[in-house]
């Protein structure tokens, strides 16, 4: 019988650590099979992030390293500028890429450094207790905003990508989510395409930014979490191609 | 002269292969060129810097010099971003290194505490200035603590050279790329404003680069030849593979570099592991200096630019008939707490001198561990010790002594 559907090489064979319903097993994924398609697992370097997708190199079969809380585009810098033949990437959530790294990714592509960035937005901090985030909507119960965000006290979510496409160093800005199958395909072709630019050498910051579901901290069901990001999320997170 | 003109002067030899023909060439450099170009002679791939007074010379001489060798320069937005591509860079295997001044250094911890776990190989070079906070541009010994303690969380430590001179300087840095990648660490160069403002003839010896097997005698050599004056010495170093690096898991099983370890036991293990590295460190990697100890009643402690106005006030005591000498640490961690200690076995009183309100003077003291007295004179963020304050102290101390 011909196999439909395997289990691409770079993704490695084992039970991750993540929640149920917890979006980085797909994230991962869609990631390992960009690496395969493009036949550059040879080549490629990844960064772990500060977060719960720290292991994400017990998953992702690449040589990988894990960095400071949002430093990541900094590390990545002195890597692609060290070595311009490896494929760099580095894997951050909200907390780290949207926090305390702000001005690392601004200013890496700001200098259009030749890396590519997958952004994953969850819209809380997952790993320390589901506090929020500047990517929080408003009204978001979170561990920190116990009563919901408030713009007037936490102030208004942070929209990344939209900040970063208006960047001439900044040459692909895409956002999607990971709220249904057509969602995943076509966060898949973002990903891919953010590494064929890094491949073919464009002189640029690729960054796709996935609306990804923490039921967890969220505190739904898997399945109402990914209607959440569809319904919730997308109002303050509109998907589409900002910049390419 | 100003360092423009320093550097055009500096180019132009260079293009015309007046100094490039040579193995070695004796000019006149601050120190802040002075260890850029040394860096460059030691394969330093990639510098990365912000600028803050009194190290600017350093990051302007690089953004012209790596290129021009085909290397990577980088204008940071931050300390914490150089200190970051540094991790970066050297994580796939490359030579590194930053430079800043001590509230740039200050931000960098955060790296070094990084890179220490992680155990990559870095250099970062401190030209101090006056602190706390914003301080001032003078230059200082207020960071030995932060240097030599490690100013970053977590049980580690970092190699820390003390040069005195500007050839020193750019003898430590090939030293500082050896040492980092021999045992994974960090190296600081503990320089202060006066080492980085100040030009001095030197020797800048083209051939040193990297060690092998093959040059390290031959280095060693030159080294000694170049540092006559000072302790500074090349060992015949064997560099270790870097197998570890992240180069792409071509042929191979992927590499992973982390500083997280949540199993149990597993974190504890990796501390034993680095403490043993440490240990071994502090057995072979000490140097010091020492003139005149082995009749001296006095024995004048100091470091780096203190040492050398240690050293006139110590000549000028001998002049005077007071039996006075002096040790002067070059590795500020490992600290020759052992040569301290043999000079402490008789008795005789110390007397550390720092540009600081006493730092180094603690490890003096646990050096000595209570045999004799230790006392301490020093001037804080941007005082400079005088031969003459330095010499009354002597003086003061030589009559008890005496009687």
């Amino acid at each position: 019988m011909e196999a439909v559907f395997t289990r691409t090489p770079t993704f490695k064979d084992c039970p991750t650590h993540y929640c149920p319903g917890c979006g980085h097993g797909i994230a991962h994924r869609l990631i390992a099979e960009t690496i395969d398609e493009l036949g550059i697992r040879d080549r490629t370097i990844g960064i772990a992030p500060v977060g719960c997708s720290v292991l994400a190199y017990n998953y992702l079969d690449v040589d990988m390293i894990e960095v400071a809380h949002g430093r990541a585009p900094a590390v990545a810098t002195g890597m692609k500028r060290t070595n311009p033949d490896k494929i760099i990437f580095s894997y951050q959530g909200d907390g780290d890429l949207a926090a305390i790294g702000t001005a690392e990714i601004i200013h890496a592509a700001h200098r259009a450094e030749q890396i590519t960035v997958i952004f994953i937005n969850n819209a809380v901090f997952g790993m320390t207790g589901g506090q929020m985030a500047p990517t929080t909507v408003l009204g978001q119960v979170t561990a920190t905003t116990q009563q919901g965000r408030e713009a007037t006290d936490q102030g208004y979510p942070l929209q990344i990508s939209e900040l970063l496409a208006v960047l001439p160093g900044a040459i692909y800005v895409e956002r999607c989510a990971l709220s249904g199958p057509a969602q995943v395909r076509k966060a898949k072709k973002a990903i891919k395409h953010a590494f064929e630019l890094q491949v073919s050498d464009a002189q640029g910051l690729s960054l796709v930014e996935v609306l990804s579901p923490c039921p967890t901290y969220w505190r739904m069901t898997p399945a109402k979490a990914m209607e959440w990001i569809e319904k919730e999320m997308t109002k303050v997170f509109p998907l589409g191609r900002l910049k390419d | 002269m100003s360092p423009v003109t320093k550097s055009t002067a500096m180019k132009n030899m260079i293009e015309k292969g007046q100094i490039s023909n040579r193995t070695s060439e004796r000019v006149l450099m601050c120190g802040n060129e002075a260890l850029g170009e040394a860096a460059i002679i030691a394969g330093c791939d990639a510098y990365f810097g912000y600028p803050i007074t009194p190290q600017n010379e350093v990051t302007a001489y690089m953004s012209r010099r790596m290129p021009e060798e085909g290397r990577v320069f980088i204008q940071s937005e931050s300390e914490l971003a150089a200190i970051n591509m540094v991790f970066g860079a050297s994580a796939t295997g490359k030579r590194a290194m930053t430079s800043s001044s001590s509230p740039g250094i200050s931000l960098m911890q955060e790296g070094i505490s990084y890179l220490a776990g992680a155990e990559l190989p870095a250099v970062v070079v401190n030209v101090m200035r006056g602190g706390p906070g914003l301080g001032n541009i003078a230059p200082s010994q207020g960071d030995y603590f932060q240097a030599t303690r490690g100013g970053g969380h977590g049980d580690y430590r970092t190699i820390v050279l003390g040069p005195s001179s500007v050839q020193e300087l750019v003898d430590c840095m090939p030293l500082a790329f050896d040492l980092a990648d021999q045992y994974r660490m960090t190296v600081v160069v503990l320089a202060d404003g006066i080492l980085g403002q100040m030009m001095e003839p030197i020797v800048l010896d083209k051939k040193s680069g990297r060690l092998t097997a093959e040059n390290a005698e031959d280095k060693e050599k030159k080294l000694k030849l170049n540092s006559a004056n000072s302790a500074v010495k090349a060992l015949s170093r064997k560099m270790p593979p870097k197998d570890w690096a992240l180069t792409g898991a071509k042929y191979r099983p992927q590499n992973i570099i982390r500083s997280l370890w949540l199993d149990e036991g597993v974190l504890e293990k990796l501390n034993y592991k680095l403490q043993a590295k440490y240990e071994q460190v502090q057995k072979n990697e000490v140097l010091c200096e020492e003139y005149e100890v082995d009749d001296a009643e006095i024995v004048v402690v100091a470091y780096g630019v203190a040492a050398r106005i240690v050293r006139g006030a110590v000549n000028k005591a001998r002049e005077e008939g007071i039996k006075a000498g002096w040790i002067r640490p070059i590795t500020l961690w490992p600290f020759p707490t052992e040569q301290i200690s043999k000079a402490a076995d008789e008795f005789r009183i110390f007397l550390t001198v720092e540009m600081s309100n006493g730092q180094m003077v603690e490890d003096v003291k646990l050096a000595v561990a209570g045999k004799v007295p230790v006392l301490f004179y020093g001037r804080p963020a941007g005082g400079v010790p005088t031969v003459d304050e330095i010499l009354d102290k002597i003086r003061q101390l030589s009559i008890p002594a005496k009687s």
